[in-house]
């Protein structure tokens, strides 16, 4: 299999405050590729990590306004140009009674594509990714540097992890 | 300041709830899900023979006839689709309202939906009478001209609003679990569990940057479920009040299909959660009594807005002075040959929650579990009442007549309880009936003399 992604190193944490302020310094000592890899979304770590506000509300915006247009023509273009039929008399482009299909199909396009986003930007699914600790989702927490990174110096950020209360340090051949 | 309760009591750590969250799926079935799971399965067997039965021979099996062209398939259809509104509500709204407690029992809520919506969308499918035709409901280019559906008919509406909302629910429920079933894959000691849980997974890390657009997905699924779910039971209200019959023809329709939905989903969470904690003693420390409590004040408080609705559907009758209108409540429905369902359904929607004003009733297992049986009860009858109280007698008394009860409408009402029972019971066998990654963050409420951290 071809390697998923650059090797590096990882410390592990055991307790959530002490992984954010770690994080924090790891950003401050000028790394920028480095990741944090926690069991559920810890308050700060955004901050903390410099991560940037989510792009996917765009997609969400921009997959609901197509999905609101294509409704809108499906029902435009089947029963006033396609086929019109005189149902009860009422207009053969009855806006108001379109609203409910053009609505749901709004949500529909909406949320399928953000979950596709969600999909690509995470690089799911993919098989079997290289696992730092079994434990980090459930009760443990990591920082992993990358060896491409700025200023990447294996014994130098072993003694760093440590001196911010890593409890164990991992080099990872590849992540 | 107001003093917060504990959301998870027995002062666990993140390592103990991930173990306790996950023994029922990596410990041997127990006798007693074994029992329920025959038992379910065996109501899903006669369900699927029923079934059978009644698409080989005909829909004329059930009890509908002229006038009463809608019978069990419809009220049936209308009663579970209503019992998923709760699920949503709790994992949608109360997250858009920051109500942390929602947290432990959103999972199980969630999948009471999927399985609701499952159970509820066969009945429009095999109301139509020849469901090899079904997807003809679906616009698709076709030979025959092409002949479009008819975009002006709520009974499309319904098409798009229960299938969107299916699609959506499920996908909702599922991003929700991919963290989980990390967590089991990375907990996983024998390779097939560890091969199942890593593929349902998705490959699934858990990175700072990965959570950050998580987060933000869940909160846009959160937001856009909100506005589906309103539209799904209003549309589902919209089948009756867009047409004419007395009855059927009133503007309170969709929030009152609303708020029914919403008191019979809380109903059937109510039972259900009674009895996962029955089953998995361990989980009483996450759905702790607080929780049921504050889900019976929300029964409690939707019983009193379908109260009203009721009452004012009364009102409005005799406002209107509309002869037929008056016919329908004031002699048809209160005192006609259907009084009887209709008097048990004040009985059980109304006047049973009541008991919910008193705080001992709200936090006591066995009277919640009482109640919420007779408010589903009530409610499967609420849509008897409305659909076949108003179709019986309508404006022409040559057009009156009874619905012809069958066994195979019992039949079909009682089976529908074992696809939903199977399903939900596979479901707390196999999946993590709370959500691993979204409890931990919710553990240090209620814990402020610790200094609010998660040990």
């Amino acid at each position: 299999m071809a390697k998923h992604g650059p090797g590096g190193i990882a410390g592990i944490w055991l307790d959530e405050h002490t992984v954010v302020k770690a994080a924090a310094k790891t950003r401050e000592s000028g790394f920028v590729k480095f990741d944090a890899i926690t069991p559920y979304p810890v308050h700060g770590m955004e901050e903390a990590c410099g991560i940037k506000r989510s792009w996917i509300p765009y997609v969400t915006f921009g997959a609901g306004a197509v999905g609101l247009l294509s409704g809108l023509w499906l029902t435009w273009w089947t029963s006033a140009v396609d086929w019109p039929i005189n149902v009860g008399g009422k207009p053969f482009f009855s806006l108001p009674a379109f609203i409910p299909v053009i609505f749901e199909l709004t949500i529909l396009f909406a949320a399928l594509t953000s979950v596709g986003a969600l999909f690509y930007v995470t690089k799911i699914p993919r098989l079997d990714p290289p696992n730092i600790d079994p434990d980090l989702t459930s009760h443990k927490f990591a920082i992993f540097i990358p060896e491409n990174d700025i200023g990447y110096d294996e014994s130098k950020i072993e003694r760093f992890f440590k001196e911010n209360g890593a409890v164990e340090v991992k080099k990872m051949a590849e992540y | 300041m107001i003093h917060r309760n504990k959301l998870v009591l027995g002062d666990k750590d993140l390592k103990d709830i991930t173990e306790d969250i996950c023994a029922p799926i990596e410990a041997y079935p127990s006798k007693g899900w074994l029992g329920l799971l025959t038992g379910a399965l065996s109501i899903l067997i006669f369900y699927v023979i029923i079934l059978g039965i009644v698409i080989g021979k005909g829909i004329g099996l059930l009890g509908v006839n002229h006038p009463n062209a809608w019978g069990t398939m419809i009220v049936t259809f209308v009663f579970w689709i209503g019992i998923g509104h709760a699920g949503t509500l709790i994992s949608a709204i109360l997250f858009l309202f920051r109500q942390k407690w929602r947290t432990s029992v959103a999972r199980t809520a969630e999948a009471m939906t999927v399985f609701a919506v499952m159970t509820a969308g066969l009945f429009p499918l095999l109301h139509t009478g020849r469901p090899w035709l079904d997807y003809w409901l679906f616009p698709y280019p076709n030979q025959r001209g092409p002949l479009w559906v008819n975009f002006r008919s709520p009974l499309l509406w319904d098409v798009f609003a229960v299938s969107t909302y299916a699609t959506v629910s499920m996908v909702f429920w599922y991003v929700g679990l991919i963290p989980d079933f990390a967590t089991i894959k990375d907990r996983a000691k024998n390779k097939i569990r560890r091969t199942v849980y890593g593929a349902l997974s998705l490959g699934w890390r858990g990175t700072a940057k990965n959570w950050s657009h998580y987060e933000m997905l869940y909160l846009l699924l959160a937001g856009l479920s909100t506005p589906l779910v309103l539209s799904v039971h209003t549309i589902v209200s919209f089948d009756f009040a867009v047409s004419s019959l007395p009855g059927w023809h009133t503007t309170i329709f969709p929030p009152y299909f609303v708020a029914g939905a919403i008191f019979s989903g809380f109903a059937m969470v109510v039972t259900l959660m009674t009895l996962v904690r029955i089953g998995v003693p361990e989980f009483k420390n996450y759905i702790t009594i607080d929780h049921m409590e504050v889900m019976n004040k929300i029964i409690m408080s939707t019983g009193l807005m379908v109260g009203y609705a009721y009452g004012s559907e009364f009102f409005i009758a005799w406002y209107s002075g509309n002869p037929y209108e008056k016919y329908v409540f004031f002699v048809s429905r209160a005192f006609g040959p259907y009084a009887w369902s209709y008097w048990t359904m004040i009985t059980c929607n109304v006047l049973i929650p009541q008991v919910f004003w008193f705080k001992k009733a709200r936090r006591s297992i066995p009277i919640m579990f009482v109640v919420s049986i007779f408010v589903n009860i009530g409610m499967w009858f609420e849509r008897f009442v409305i659909t076949i109280t108003s179709l019986h007698r309508d404006f022409l008394p040559a057009n009156w007549g009874n619905y012809a009860w069958s066994f195979y409408d019992g039949a079909i009402l009682f089976g529908s309880f074992g696809m939903f029972l199977t399903l939900f019971l596979l479901y707390l066998r196999f999946f993590p009936a709370i959500s691993i990654a979204e409890i931990k963050p919710v553990l240090p409420v209620g814990r402020e003399s610790k200094g609010g951290t998660n040990g």
